[in-house]
């Protein structure tokens, strides 16, 4: 009934504009979660292809996945298009950050014109949408991702699912429009209990209920390790900013379908790394803490509470990543862009290396309940094959990593600094820049171990190898899980135990710290000749001055 | 002081908005060398709505719109980033505006308090001898307090929660972009210079003239400038 008053060349249109919608929806807020600036340029001749005079560039993958969750439908009550945005540590951990919900509802505007005021507002409300993906936390998060987490994108269609956001999530209305059909709506609901990670998480090795926990693990990516450069292209003028179709023969997708599935579609886009790889290293779906902006807790312990084992993760987003031009000729050495070097180093060996890796990354595809579809893009000349099979493909494909790693301009300002930012932890520039007050903390820094083990080897055997470099020494200082009274023992405990764990250490105050103190008298002495010299040439003022005193 | 255009331009607005105007005020405690970043972050996010493409009138009556991009600009002074209109010419505008509003704040007079204004207005063409009018449709007021800090710790902190305080800034603005009040009807040929700025080549804002005005620890405006920033004034 409700349609008898629009003109079948209005339906049309309508829906074609709220089709087009949707799809350029999710390339803005998939686009602002890649770490990097955007830069589009502004046209004065129309050149048609412009949905909504807006320059918004469509990344192919991101337009297909969009496509095929929408699977022809387009959103209607009850039928939400839903682009989830997750973070996804080095140790596998995922927590959702952001759920960007295009709904509809049943208020229909029937004066309204179709072809002239609801495609402005949809204008208006893409730009609405291109100034709000700036100004929620997982926007500065995605900006400094490449080391430590990735950022992933899901899209679903259906119900809308906001269990993940975790406890007090927020949100914020971009905006609606009114239709003959409906109105369109657009929000973000995110989370706000983001605790601050330290890199001593990243070193904790999940642990099995009842096993040591020992603190005291080699880091994976330690700082001091070289930092190789980065094409930085996000200056360029020519709008350029996603990779050419050549570069795309290099990058491969798998698809995972999910359980339960309704329309979620996963790929894993692969391309060449460095480092061993860090994603999926375990079956244990490890619930993340979560991330706070704090600054009290720049060394906060947090420590994991595993699920049981057998759940799989079902969430492998999209790694919202995509290099420029990976380097050929060097397959080992990621390139893209970043303003620093900011990628993880290239290890001595190749990476398709341990057998001990290939079972690691074997392991979890086995564990978890995926299904491979069909690769979804006919380009892929590598892919990885179902894991049902109990294959991983070919080991090599899979040990060059399954994620691109991106730099985020962000990422390590000061490469050579021991400061916070060294440590290649997320919010380092909101954290107190006390960290080499760590460093001398026995505590928390054993003395120099033989070998650096890294732990994602390790973990397969974690009740000793983890100790193994360690020693005797510090057997004092190993403790058994944290468990206080009274405290919860759910997934996501945030009470007493955490509480307790997250203030243990409070950081050295940084007006205390020796070397900025040190740092800001060495340039008081520094420029002390200078100013002697000019008030020597000024000494004959200030003795006249000195004279009308008396 | 006035304004040396004065005479040539429509009559100045005067200081209340006219009926229909929407007025919204925004207010900002800021570092001095966070004014001109937060300022610019305020104004193109507004212009960011407020602009389209260019318009391409056709035979008929009928136009076509240009395209406009986008870039993300971060702060260096602040923890925030924002997105413009990708345009050199309305970044320079812009820029000249809270350029000379900044030198005003930290001018003698001022204890740090001021604010710039973003006007929309349309122009009403009058006959002769009557000059034009400009009715303003929008204005966008941003009150800044510049306070001073002692130390890099306060300043730290600063940089963090004047970045706060921008994302809810953003978040404002568009709740009022939302509300999808009054804009000016699409203009035909003749008309499209009373309702959009059509200088600039490659996007088309609405008509728009900023100004400022310092408080003096009285609290009474000590220097009103105003400056327009049109170019496409009226001679009588």
């Amino acid at each position: 009934a409700m349609d008898t008053d629009l003109s079948s060349q209005d339906r049309k249109d309508l829906d074609k504009f709220i089709k087009f919608f949707a799809l350029k929806t999710v390339q803005v807020i998939v686009q602002a979660r890649l770490g990097e600036k955007i830069c589009t340029r502004s046209s004065s001749s129309p050149t048609g292809s412009d949905w909504f005079n807006l320059a918004i560039k469509d990344i192919p993958e991101v337009t297909h996945e969009a496509k095929k969750a929408l699977a022809g439908q387009l959103p209607a009550v009850g039928r939400s298009m839903c682009v989830e945005i997750s973070l996804k540590t080095s140790e596998g951990d995922s927590m959702e950050l952001e759920i960007w919900c295009l709904e509809m509802n049943e208020k229909c505007d029937k004066e309204i014109k179709v072809s002239y005021t609801v495609y402005n507002r949809l204008s208006l409300l893409l730009k609405s949408l291109l100034a709000i993906t700036r100004v929620t936390p997982a926007y500065r998060l995605s900006r400094k991702q490449g080391h430590e987490y990735v950022i992933l994108y899901r899209i679903y269609f259906g119900e809308v699912q906001l269990s993940g956001l975790g406890e007090g999530f927020q949100t914020v209305r971009v905006g609606t429009v009114g239709t003959p059909v409906g109105t369109i709506t657009l929000s973000c609901a995110y989370r706000i209990n983001l605790a601050f990670m330290s890199t001593r998480q990243f070193e904790r090795t999940p642990p099995i209920m009842g096993i040591i926990i020992d603190h005291f693990v080699d880091r994976p990516y330690p700082s001091s390790s070289p930092m190789h450069p980065c094409n930085y292209r996000a200056g360029e003028d020519n709008g350029a900013v996603y990779p050419s179709v050549e570069d795309s023969q290099e990058v491969c997708t798998t698809s995972f379908s999910t359980s339960p599935p309704s329309q979620c579609v996963f790929t894993v886009t692969k391309a060449h790394f460095q480092t061993p790889p860090p994603v999926v290293t375990d079956t244990l779906k490890v619930p993340v803490m979560g991330l706070a902006f704090s600054h009290q807790l720049s060394s906060s312990r947090l420590s994991y509470q595993p699920a049981a084992l057998g759940v799989g993760s079902a969430d492998m987003g999209y790694p919202v990543l995509f290099t420029g031009g990976l380097n050929a000729a060097h397959p080992h050495q990621l390139i893209g862009p970043g303003k620093e070097g900011g990628v993880p180093p290239v290890p001595s060996q190749p990476a398709h290396g341990t057998q001990a890796d290939q079972e690691r990354m074997c392991t979890p595809l086995d564990g978890v309940h995926y299904s491979a579809a069909t690769p979804s893009s006919s380009e892929d000349t590598e892919t990885v094959s179902n894991s049902s099979e109990g294959k991983c493909g070919s080991p090599h494909d899979l040990l060059e990593t399954i994620f691109i790693r991106k730099v985020g301009a962000f990422v390590n300002k000061p490469i050579n600094q021991v400061t916070m930012a060294n440590l290649d932890i997320p919010f380092a520039m909101f954290a107190p820049k006390n960290v080499e007050l760590e460093d001398n903390d026995p505590m928390v820094n054993p003395p120099e171990s033989p070998e650096t083990e890294s732990p994602l080897q390790g973990s397969l055997h974690s009740e000793g190898s983890s100790g193994s470099s360690t020693g005797n020494t510090h057997d004092d200082f190993v403790m058994i899980d944290f468990k206080p009274a009274f405290s919860k023992d759910d997934i996501l405990p945030m009470d007493l135990g955490t509480f307790y764990r997250e203030f243990q250490n409070p950081p050295q105050l940084s007006s205390l710290s020796i070397d900025i103190g040190a740092q800001s008298m060495a340039e008081d002495l520094d420029s002390l000749p200078e100013k002697l010299a000019v008030h020597e040439k000024n000494v004959k003022e200030f003795d006249a001055f000195v004279e009308t005193l008396q | 002081l006035s304004c040396p255009l004065s005479t040539r331009c429509c009559a100045p607005s005067s200081a209340a908005p006219a009926m229909n105007c929407r007025a919204e005020v925004l207010e900002v405690s800021v570092e001095g060398r966070q004014v001109e970043e937060a300022m610019l972050a305020v104004l193109h996010t507004v212009l960011l709505h407020r602009s389209t493409g260019k318009f391409h009138y056709k035979k008929e009556g009928t136009y076509s719109i240009g395209t406009v991009g986008t870039q993300d600009v971060d702060c260096d002074f602040i923890d925030f980033a924002y997105v413009r209109v990708s345009s050199e010419e309305l970044d320079r505008a812009l820029r000249k505006a809270v350029g000379e509003f900044k030198d005003a704040l930290r001018g003698s007079g001022s204890d740090g308090m001021g604010q710039i204004s973003l006007e929309f207005y349309q122009k009403k063409k009058s006959r002769w001898p009557f000059s034009d009018e400009c009715i303003p449709w929008e204005l966008w007021t941003i009150k800044v307090n510049v306070v001073n800090l002692a130390n890099e710790q306060e300043r730290q902190i600063c940089r963090e929660k004047v970045g706060e305080k921008l994302c809810e800034k953003i978040i404002n603005i568009v709740e009022v972009m939302n509300r999808h009040e009054y804009l000016p009807k699409m203009p035909t040929q003749s008309e499209v210079d009373n309702v959009f700025d059509t200088s600039l080549k490659d996007v088309q804002p609405y008509l728009y003239k900023i100004s400022y005005q310092i408080t003096d620890s009285l609290g009474t405006s000590v220097t009103t400038t105003m400056r327009r920033l049109i170019k496409d004034t009226l001679a009588l």
